[in-house]
């Protein structure tokens, strides 16, 4: 399962952060890293950006960016 | 010894302006990083022993990796790289309630052994939360001061100075890292320093740094633009990356778990427990705000506000500063009248033309460079006051769908709103867009939103040229015509967006992610210091510029001079004598179609017939370029009514109306009227924008890339539309 998948107010702890370049290392700088756990928030009105809280911060996070992230739920 | 150093790094939004405004009282100067477009601020503090301290704030940042240029100076700025001076002690910002997000860079910076003093801020809210960190834990584990501090009171400010003087005085040797790589991670960093141009790598480094900066050049490498001017020995680079996939090791994952792995065995031990992962009061807001209806229409309400202040609650203060100026100008021109009149001959003209030179040149160019204040000014405290309560960054949440559109951020909302008053500010504006790609792109097209000074012109063609009513149309013709401009306007914008986007600044795609910091009440101070800092950069960067371009434009449309007696035929001086008419009025149109910028106006004729124009409109076209506004006064002028002309004036529609070609055919139909409007809509007349352009993009690259782009669209869009209009058999 990945990331954009996740239900509102469920939480999941990342498995693997796809990607590649820049657009994953900036996911993994900010601790999107296997094995933290996330919880999906909530998203925008017009259904993306969706948001998560991850280690204390409120992130938004494209739809199409979350889903190269494989969570378990 | 020489005034030591002190440098402000930490990740955005954790209070690093708010501390550095604090400790430096204020005195701090704004500007870019030599060559750069990176915004920093240098000021002074006092310790109570060692005197005065030279303090340099750096741009919010959560890694040092290059990936942006923000993050390229952050790392300059802390090793002292190029032309930057080698700080003395670092004050690194973290934030106590998010403590996990900042050690990271926190721990980046211990990698590269200099002088730390940590300033652990937030400390109320992570009071609030029920979750303090320990900082003499953390001291102890980071190996440098802690101080607590909640930055926004001043709380912990002394202890801080004191904590700095005490490591400028060598009492806590540098720190080195906690957490220590593995050690084929560390042969690879070893390997990879020697990528690095020598400089920065001098002998002698000390072993972390040289790890440090190896680490730092394998994780910044990934084609990165922010990389593309350093001397790198690429080749090396890629082997050691491939030698290390080939024994199944990813480096990225492994540099950035490991710091992340020290992280999550420290913090619980820090905040005495687990951390819980929701946070049940900012959560309930977000749900008010972020909902579909109730935050749509209070996103709505936001944007109304900012808007009406720029275009609406503007006008009173711009007008003021309009009037102030010219009777400032009433009250010179007599002196120089009166001089003028004692005199004859040559030195009359001189005093006549210094007068000119003053009254309209000066006057009218300081308070051409006034005038942009008050919406400055507004936009400013605007974005200021909703940036600090966190509202803005979920405006470009909210608005990051339909902005994508254009191949924008959320964050370019607020500047492409604010073009729609006014340029100048909005281009400002674009410094809250943190990536600089994504705000260079917002700056190329914010130019083609259709800016107040652009409804003048379209009020008074669409006035002299539309017909009220037209058979079986059921709207009003010229409200619909000026809806039109708009809507062709924003079309244009996006498609230029997309356009550009994907050609000039073609990139591979960043996750756009966005941290929604939380609510918090503005903090006062804070907020007008942004407001003065952004009004004073204006004026001293762009105001210049503003100014001279004022008066260049005026000596254009100015000289050479003639006296009335010179232009006009004898018969007509007689009549207006005998009639008390005023001969400087009667001349005025035959003065300016001698003046250099008449001349222009004929010499662009060619190049402006073929889009219905003749030379007087290219004489209007000239004068826009002080304002866009200015055209109508300049045909006011053209057309011998008088400079004071409105957009609404009659003698003037009915001077257009009547205007004749050489064939006998009107100058100015319908569609000569759209297809000038089309060219205000997309030619690139604004001096002051290409001015305060020049100021944030650090130079006269892309203002005149902007500036032809936008005019062959303008040319090409306006030939179309009154070429194929007539070949259709429209007028
Ligand atoms: N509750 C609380 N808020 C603070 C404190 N210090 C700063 N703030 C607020 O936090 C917000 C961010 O502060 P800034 O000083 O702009 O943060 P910054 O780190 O400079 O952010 P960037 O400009 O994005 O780098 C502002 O609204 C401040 O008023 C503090 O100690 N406690």
């Amino acid at each position: 399962m990945t990331l954009d998948q996740l239900a509102p107010g469920q939480t999941a702890i990342i498995r693997e952060v796809g990607g590649t370049g820049v657009f994953r290392r900036r996911l993994l700088e900010l601790g999107l890293l296997p094995g933290t756990r996330v919880l999906r928030t909530g998203q925008a009105p017009l259904g993306d950006p969706l948001s998560f809280r991850v280690r204390g911060t409120l992130l938004s996070i494209r739809s199409a960016d979350a889903s190269l992230v494989e969570v378990i739920a | 010894m020489d005034r030591p150093t002190v440098v402000f790094v930490g990740n955005p939004n954790t209070g690093k302006s708010t501390l550095f405004n604090h400790l430096t009282n204020a005195n701090a100067q704004v500007s870019n990083y030599p060559g750069t477009t990176v915004g920093h601020a240098v000021g002074e503090l006092s310790l109570p022993h060692l005197g005065p301290v030279r303090c340099v704030d750096v741009p919010g940042t959560y890694s040092l990796a290059a990936r942006s240029a923000d993050e390229r100076v952050a790392l300059e700025a802390v090793l002292g790289l190029g032309d930057r001076p080698l700080p003395d002690v670092l004050v690194v910002l973290l934030d106590a309630p998010r403590l996990a997000r900042s050690l990271y860079l926190a721990l980046q910076l211990l990698e590269l052994q200099v002088p730390i003093v940590f300033a652990l801020n937030m400390m109320d809210e992570a009071e609030a939360a029920g979750q303090v960190p320990d900082a003499d834990v953390l001291a102890d584990e980071l190996g440098a001061p802690v101080v607590p501090m909640v930055a926004r009171r001043g709380l912990g400010a002394d202890a801080l100075l004191q904590a700095l003087e005490q490591t400028l005085r060598g009492e806590h040797p540098a720190p080195g890292p906690p957490h220590r790589f593995s050690e084929p991670l560390r042969q690879d960093a070893e390997a990879a320093l020697a990528a690095l141009p020598a400089e920065m790598r001098p002998p002698g480094l000390p072993g972390a740094r040289a790890v440090a900066l190896g680490l730092w050049v394998l994780l910044s490498l990934d084609d990165d633009d922010a990389l593309a001017d350093l001397e790198l020995d690429r080749s090396l680079l890629a082997t050691i990356r491939e030698q290390a996939r080939s024994s199944g090791r990813d480096l990225v994952s492994e540099i950035v778990g490991q710091r992340y792995a020290w992280i999550d065995a420290h913090v619980s031990a820090l905040y005495g427990g687990p951390l819980r992962l929701q946070h049940a009061v900012q959560d309930r807001i977000d749900r008010v705000v972020l909902h579909p209806i109730s935050g749509g229409l209070l996103f709505a309400l936001v944007m109304f506000v900012v808007f009406q202040a720029l275009f609406t609650w503007s006008a009173p203060l711009v007008d003021g500063i309009d009037a102030s100026f010219g009777w400032l100008a009433g009250l010179v021109a007599p002196g120089f009248e009166a001089v003028a009149g004692s005199l004859a001959g040559p030195p009359r003209t001189l005093v006549e033309t210094l007068g000119d030179l003053v009254v309209e040149g000066l006057i009218g160019g300081v308070g051409a460079v006034l005038v942009f204040i008050p919406q400055i000014a507004l936009l400013f405290l605007f974005i200021a006051l909703l940036e600090g309560s966190g509202y803005l960054a979920r405006a470009a949440y909210l608005m990051d769908r339909v902005l994508r559109l254009a191949g924008l951020p959320g964050q370019a909302f607020v500047p492409l709103l604010s073009g729609y008053a006014c340029a100048v500010p909005a281009i400002l504006a674009t410094r809250t867009m943190p990536r600089w790609r994504d705000r260079l792109l917002t700056m190329m097209v914010l130019p083609l939103t259709s800016c107040s000074a652009r409804l003048p012109v379209y009020t008074l063609l669409v006035a002299a040229l539309f017909p009220p009513k037209i058979e079986g149309f059921p709207l009003p013709v010229q409200a619909t015509a000026l809806f039109a401009m708009y809507v062709f306007s924003t079309v244009v914008t996006v498609l230029a967006a997309v356009v550009l986007g994907g050609t000039v600044l073609a990139e591979r795609p960043v996750p756009a992610m966005l941290e929604l910091p939380p609510y918090r009440v503005p903090h006062l101070p804070t907020v007008l210091r942004s407001v003065r800092g952004a009004v004073s950069t204006f004026v001293r960067e762009a105001g210049q510029v503003i100014l001279f371009a004022t008066v260049a434009l005026w000596a254009l449309l100015s000289f050479p001079r003639h006296a009335p007696e010179d232009l006009l035929a004898p018969e007509v001086i007689a009549e207006a004598v005998a009639s008390g008419a005023d001969l400087e009025a009667l001349a005025r149109p035959l003065a300016l179609e001698r003046s250099a910028g008449g001349y222009l106006g004929h010499l662009i004729e060619p190049v402006i017939a073929p889009l219905g124009y003749d030379w007087k409109i290219g004489v209007g076209l000239i004068g826009s370029f002080a304002a866009r506004e200015v055209f109508v006064s300049t045909m006011g002028l053209v057309y011998g009514i008088s400079e004071e002309v409105g957009s609404d004036d009659l003698s003037l529609h009915e001077k257009l109306r009547a205007e004749r070609r050489a064939d006998g055919s009107p100058t100015y139909t319908p569609l000569t009227g759209i297809s000038i409007m089309v060219f205000f809509a997309l030619a690139m007349q604004c001096l002051s924008t290409l001015a305060v352009l020049r100021r944030e993009t650090a130079g006269w690259r892309w203002p005149a890339f902007i500036t032809v782009y936008m005019f062959a669209l303008a040319w090409c869009l306006s030939f179309l539309i009154y070429q194929g209009g007539r070949a259709l058999g429209f007028e």
